[in-house]
């Protein structure tokens, strides 16, 4: 009895101290970054163009490039994550080929960035000819954000009660009916979860954009979704490693940016999550 | 009289299982008819032959014919929105849809194409009234119809059906979730919905259906052992195995 006790106690303590070791790095990371990065924030700094070779300015351009990125992958992933969702939880039969293909959805979450940035590439960059753009950028963040967007999709789609799609088809409503006006609308906070941790992801990649969009240096905003944009995780590589004496300042302060921006993100999805939990009574 | 509904020779399998098994039957209009016998003996798969819900699970064949108005909603070019207009649904658990009181009885109509914002209000006050809750709910019409009490849900429920005009109300033992007091309102709201409709209740509860229903069905393993007129039943049933239901013998 009172070794039992004790055994629980361990085991408590054990798992308490994962849970630790887990947090304290993150923490960390989070506390210097703004510890370093904090004093090189100002207006100057996220309002105006990099100066003397990135050592100096600001990183505006690095900042509109990715919300242009993001945005771009969005209008792209969305509709086509969203309509593969439908037709995957709403009409596909539970057969072998079915269950082939969301087993493959979920993998391709897990395939490393690098190799959706070698695909955009070799697609959109040369074979399609789109060149290295904000264009082909896009479009490759889509494809990579696409598995996330998918699978919470439907998700969310699963979880809307069947019963609520049995009324709507017992009061004569179609299939497409039923999904428009009461699957889709009990379904979209957990769509837009998935979809804002997808943009949170597409946000803080460089390997994706690398070979596809990301300019070295390019000190003005792009003109069209044909030019090479900026972004910031790129920014961030560049001014780390690839130019020589540029102020901690700027790099931390770099990182902080793009920090918040994903951290940003991922917040909103967790308010709408939970408001959503609220509300749910079913 | 002609019957609403005729049943012929109605088999219905799911998979490799035989669920109902020659069944032969007919309903009359503007009645109420009941259908017992104990669980799992194929009740609710004959609710829901009617409407043709049954379809939506996989490897369901159904053989035998359906005439509901001399028409054999069984065939294959049935067009299942006017059958299901016409043959409406209330479910076990009363199931808003999670909206507002308003959209809730007005998703029928508008589905159907209906726009008219004045149509559409008389018909929430004609459905809310034919369930008698027009007087308790006109002053919240826009308020979230999972609020109500399950009582309510369940009139809502049927408020929502006959916004659609059908002909036909099938209940899936609609008082189960319900009390005792709940219960006797309902079955009253049925006595009451039996001069416009034609009404097939299920039910695991006797007493519900001899209060409330005037035919009734006895189902044993997927066969229909006897109907008839309700008293008939239940003081001289013909069948052996119907009285012994009644009587309490089987559970
Ligand atoms: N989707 C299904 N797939 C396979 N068998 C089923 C399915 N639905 C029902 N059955 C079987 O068919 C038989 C009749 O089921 P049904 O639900 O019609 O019974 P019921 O009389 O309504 O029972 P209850 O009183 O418990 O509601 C049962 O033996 C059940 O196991
Ligand atoms: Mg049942």
């Amino acid at each position: 009895m009172h070794n039992s006790q004790r055994t629980q106690k361990i085991a408590f303590l054990f798992l308490f101290l994962a849970t630790l070791l887990i947090v304290v790095p993150v923490g960390l990371i989070v506390v210097i970054i703004i510890q370093k990065g904090l004093p090189a924030i100002n207006w100057q700094f996220l309002t105006d163009i990099p100066r003397q070779g990135m050592r100096a300015g600001g990183i505006f351009p690095a900042i509109v490039g990715t919300m242009y990125l993001v945005a771009g992958a969005i209008v792209f992933a969305l509709p086509i994550g969203l309509l593969a969702a439908i037709y995957l939880s709403e009409y596909s039969k539970d057969n072998f080929l079915n269950r082939l293909i969301k087993l493959a959805i979920v993998n391709l979450a897990g395939v490393p960035s690098v190799v959706y940035g070698l695909f955009g590439l070799a697609l959109f960059v040369i074979f399609l000819k789109f060149g290295a753009s904000i264009l082909s950028g896009s479009l490759t963040l889509g494809i990579m954000i696409l598995p996330i967007i998918i699978t919470a999709s439907r998700e969310a789609l699963e979880s809307v009660p069947d019963s609520f799609r049995e009324v709507s088809l017992s009061l004569g409503a179609s299939k497409w009916q039923t999904i428009r006006h009461i699957v889709l609308p009990n379904a979209v906070p957990g769509i837009l979860t998935g979809t804002i941790l997808g943009l949170g992801r597409a946000a803080g990649e460089t390997a994706p954009i690398l070979f596809t969009v990301a300019a070295f240096y390019l000190p003005r905003l792009p003109h069209s979704i044909f030019d090479q944009a900026m972004a910031l995780p790129y920014h961030l590589y560049v001014i780390s490693t690839q130019v020589p004496n540029v102020d901690e300042k700027i790099r931390y302060g770099t990182a902080l940016v793009l920090l918040v921006l994903v951290l940003f993100m991922n917040l909103v999805a967790i308010i709408i999550r939970y408001k959503f939990r609220k509300k749910k009574k079913w | 009289m002609t019957p609403k509904i005729k049943i012929e020779n109605l088999n219905l399998w799911y998979g490799s299982f035989q669920a109902l098994k020659e069944i032969n039957a007919a309903f009359l209009e503007k009645r109420i008819t009941a259908i017992i016998g104990p669980s799992g003996c194929g009740k609710s798969t004959m609710l829901r032959v009617f409407n043709r819900m049954n379809e939506m699970i996989e490897g369901v064949r159904t053989k035998g014919n359906i005439l509901i108005d001399k028409e054999n909603i069984l065939d294959a070019d049935t067009d299942l929105v006017v059958l299901r207009k016409k043959v409406g649904m209330v479910f076990q658990r009363p199931n808003p849809f999670p909206l507002s009181i308003y959209e809730n009885i007005v998703f029928g109509p508008k589905v159907h194409g209906l726009n008219n914002r004045y149509e559409l209000e008389q018909i929430a006050e004609h459905s809310l009234r034919s369930v008698l809750l027009w007087d308790e709910l006109k002053d919240k019409l826009n308020h979230f119809a999972l609020s109500l009490s399950l009582e309510q849900k369940q009139r809502l429920c049927i408020a929502r059906l006959i916004a659609v005009k059908p002909d036909i109300l099938l209940m899936d033992e609609p008082c189960s979730t319900l009390d005792p007091q709940a219960t006797s309102k309902v079955e009253e709201l049925m006595r009451e919905l039996k001069n416009n409709y034609t009404i097939i209740i299920v039910t695991h509860n006797m007493q519900q259906a001899a209060r409330v229903s005037d035919d009734t069905g006895f189902m044993l393993l997927g066969e229909l052992i006897e109907f008839g007129k309700t008293e008939d039943i239940f003081t001289k049933p013909k069948d052996k195995r119907t009285e012994d239901y009644i009587t309490g013998r089987y559970g």
